[in-house]
C-alpha cells in the first residue's frame, strides 16, 4: 500500500529549505521506508501499558534552589551573532 | 600499537615498567601511522592529552590512585561535549563548536585520571550504521581497508582495533556500539538505559541513548563501564538505585547458567559465516555446562520498524535545537523562520535530513497513532517478550550483526538495507537492556565476528559472567590485517 506523503508541508513543519529535486528524492525514500515500518501496524496483542523508562521511574526532581550555571559570556561566544548578553536573531514576524 | 589490557597497562603504570607519557606516545605514534589510512579521530587533544598524563605520572609518583582508567589513553566519540575541545557531532551544523562543559561522563574519566586523546569519527549524530554518513569523511576498517567500521561509533571501535587508544566511549541508540565493535573484532557494550549519564551527549533520541566502552577484553569493558556509571542529578532519566559490580561475574564460567539462543536472529539476510560461528559457540557454551536452549520472541520481527519510527520521532524534535541561533552553523535569512530553514537545510546531510522528515511525518496530524502511537505499543510488547524471556533463562545470545563489515559504498544508496545491519542491535536499545558484543573469531575473508550476550536490566554482572566465558572459549586475538605493516 503507498503512502501518501505531502513531503512539502513536512519539509516546512521540520524548517528544511529544500528544492523541488531533494523534495521528491525524500518523498521517494520516506514512502520505502514507511511501507517497511507500517509492519508495527501487524501487532495482533494489546500491550497493557505503553513503553516509557525501562526501570519503570517516573518524574525526578530536584530541591528547587538557585545552583551555579554555565557562564553567560562563554555561551555567547558560541552563538553565531549576539550582542549585550543576547542572542541576536532577524524578526520572528514580517513587518509591512 | 598498545595490545595490552587496561588492567595489564594499569599493572605496569604502578609497578614503574612504564609511564603514562610512554603509554600516551604509543597511542599517538600509532595515531600517526595509521590515521591516513583508517580516518578514526576528527581531532587529536595531543596537548590536553600530554598534560593529563604528566599529571598522572606525578599522581603515581606521589602514592595517588585514581582507579583502573588513571593514566590509560582513551578516546571519546565526536557527540560527547568536552570543553574547550571541537565537538561537531561530525556535522557541517556544529563546525567550530567549543562547548563550555563536559559531558557528564568526561568530568567521570578526568577525574578517574583518564587520559584523553581526542575525539573519534561517527555517521552524523549517530545516525547511521557505517560511518560514511560524516560530514568529515568516512572511517576504514583496521582489517580491510575498503570496508566500512560499522557505525554509528565507527572511529571509536577503530581507533581500539588500531590501538590508539585502550579504550574508546561511544553511544548506542540502536546498536551503534555493538555493531561497530563486532565488525573491528573488538568488545562493544551498551549499559543497561538510565546507568551511564547522558548529560553532555548531543542527543539523537533521548529514550534509547545510552553511553558505554570499546575495549580489547571483556574485563577491561567492565572496569570502563564502572569508571563512567553512576547516577548524576544533571540526567533525569539517570537510576539513583544500587548499581550491580560488573566484575563479580567475570571468571566464574557458565557451569549452570541458562543461555537462550534467539530465533528470529537468524535465516533470511544473515551471513552462512555468522551463523556458523554463533553456532559454534552456543556448542562450546553448552560443552562448558551452560544449560542452553532456544528462544522465541516473535516481537524481534517488528522491532526494527518500530525502531525506525520512534528514533526519529525523537531526533526530529532533538534536532530542532540546530537552528542557526546559538550555536553552530547559520545562513542569514530576511525572517528568523527563513534563517533556520537555510541554516538547517545546508548545515544536515541527507541522512539527518531524511530522518527529521521522517520523524516530523511520523508525529504529525493524521499519522500519528498510526505510525508513532503504534510504535510505541510494539516498544511495550518486545518489554514484555523479553520479560517472558527471561522468566525461562538468564541470559539471550545471538550474532551481534547479520554480516561481517561490508564493502563502504554498498549500502549507501539504499537506506533500508542499510538499517537492517541493527536488527540484532535494536530490541536491547527498545527494551533498554544491557548487551555486548564479544569477537569470536574471523570469517574466510579474514574479517572479524561478533557475538552478542543481552542480560536483563541491571543484569550486567550475568551478562560479564557471560560474555567472559564467551571470550575464553573463542580465543581471539585482535591483529587487524590491514594495519599490520603500519604498526
Amino acid at each position: 500500500m503507498p503512502i501518501e506523503i505531502d513531503i512539502a508541508h513536512v519539509a516546512r513543519l521540520a524548517r528544511l529549505a529544500l528544492d523541488e529535486g531533494e523534495l521528491e528524492s525524500y518523498r521517494a525514500q520516506l514512502g520505502v521506508i514507511l511501507e517497511h515500518a507500517a509492519r508495527v501496524q501487524s501487532l495482533e496483542i494489546e500491550p497493557e501499558v505503553e513503553a516509557a523508562h525501562p526501570l519503570g521511574f517516573a518524574n525526578a526532581f530536584r530541591e528547587d534552589v538557585l545552583r551555579p550555571s554555565l557562564d553567560r559570556d562563554e555561551v555567547l561566544a558560541q552563538a553565531p551573532s549576539a550582542v549585550d548578553g543576547y542572542f541576536l536573531a532577524p524578526p520572528a514576524l514580517e513587518s509591512e | 600499537m598498545i595490545d595490552s589490557s587496561i588492567s595489564e597497562a594499569g599493572r605496569r603504570l604502578r609497578s614503574g615498567e612504564v609511564t603514562a607519557l610512554s603509554l600516551l606516545k604509543t597511542a599517538l605514534d600509532t595515531a600517526g601511522r595509521t590515521e591516513a589510512q583508517l580516518h578514526a579521530f576528527l581531532t587529536l587533544d595531543t596537548e590536553g592529552a600530554r598534560q593529563a598524563a604528566a599529571q598522572a605520572d606525578a599522581d603515581f609518583a606521589d602514592g595517588i590512585d585514581l582507579g583502573p582508567l588513571h593514566g590509560i589513553p582513551v578516546a571519546l566519540k565526536d557527540n560527547m561535549c568536552t570543553r574547550g575541545v571541537e565537538t561537531t557531532a561530525a556535522s557541517q551544523i556544529l563546525a567550530g563548536y567549543l562547548p563550555p562543559y563536559d559531558a557528564t561522563v568526561v568530568t567521570r574519566l578526568r577525574s578517574g585520571g583518564a587520559v584523553v586523546v581526542g575525539k573519534t569519527n561517527l555517521d552524523e549524530f549517530a545516525m547511521g550504521s557505517s560511518t560514511e554518513n560524516s560530514a568529515y569523511g568516512t572511517t576504514y576498517n583496521p582489517w580491510d581497508l575498503t570496508r566500512v567500521p560499522g557505525g554509528s561509533s565507527g572511529g571509536s571501535a577503530a581507533s581500539v582495533a588500531a590501538g590508539s587508544s585502550l579504550a574508546a566511549f561511544g553511544s548506542d541508540t540502536g546498536g551503534s556500539i555493538r555493531q561497530p565493535a563486532s565488525l573491528c573484532g573488538v568488545v562493544g557494550m551498551k549499559p543497561t538505559y538510565g546507568t551511564v549519564s547522558r548529560y553532555g551527549l548531543i542527543a539523537f533520541a533521548s529514550s534509547l541513548d545510552q553511553i558505554g566502552p570499546f575495549t580489547r577484553t571483556v574485563e577491561d569493558s567492565a572496569l570502563a563501564l564502572q569508571a563512567i556509571w553512576g547516577h548524576d542529578p544533571h540526567d533525569a532519566t539517570s537510576y539513583a538505585g544500587d548499581y550491580p559490580d560488573p566484575t563479580n561475574g567475570l571468571g566464574r564460567g557458565v557451569e549452570g547458567l541458562r543461555i537462550g539462543l534467539v530465533s528470529e536472529l537468524s535465516g533470511e539476510g544473515f551471513e552462512p559465516a555468522v551463523e556458523t560461528a554463533t553456532g559454534a559457540m552456543v556448542a562450546s557454551l553448552e560443552s562448558a555446562g551452560a544449560e542452553v536452549s532456544e528462544v522465541s520472541l516473535p516481537t524481534f520481527d517488528i522491532a526494527l520498524s518500530a525502531y525506525y519510527l520512534i528514533a526519529p520521532a525523537e531526533a526530529s524534535s532533538n534536532l530542532a535545537r540546530f537552528d542557526g541561533i546559538r550555536y553552530g552553523l547559520r545562513v542569514d535569512g530576511s525572517t528568523t523562520e527563513e534563517l533556520m530553514s537555510r541554516t538547517r537545510a545546508e548545515g544536515f546531510g541527507p541522512e539527518v535530513t531524511r530522518r527529521i522528515l521522517l520523524g516530523t511525518y511520523s508525529l504529525s496530524a493524521g499519522y500519528y497513532d498510526a505510525f508513532y502511537g503504534q510504535a510505541q505499543r510494539v516498544r511495550a510488547a518486545i518489554q514484555e517478550d523479553f520479560a517472558r524471556a527471561y522468566q525461562q533463562v538468564d541470559v539471550l545470545v545471538s550474532p551481534t550483526s547479520p554480516t561481517v563489515a561490508f564493502e563502504a559504498g554498498a549500502r549507501t544508496a539504499d537506506p533500508l538495507a542499510m538499517y537492517l545491519s541493527d536488527i540484532c542491535t535494536i530490541p536491547s536499545n527498545l527494551s533498554g537492556h544491557p548487551a555486548i558484543s564479544v569477537p569470536i573469531g574471523l570469517d574466510d575473508a579474514g574479517l572479524p565476528i561478533g557475538f552478542q550476550v543481552m542480560a536483563p536490566a541491571l543484569g550486567e554482572e550475568v551478562m560479564y559472567q557471560a560474555a567472559a566465558e564467551v571470550e575464553h572459549l573463542a580465543g581471539f586475538s585482535i591483529s587487524p590485517t590491514a594495519i599490520e605493516g603500519a604498526l
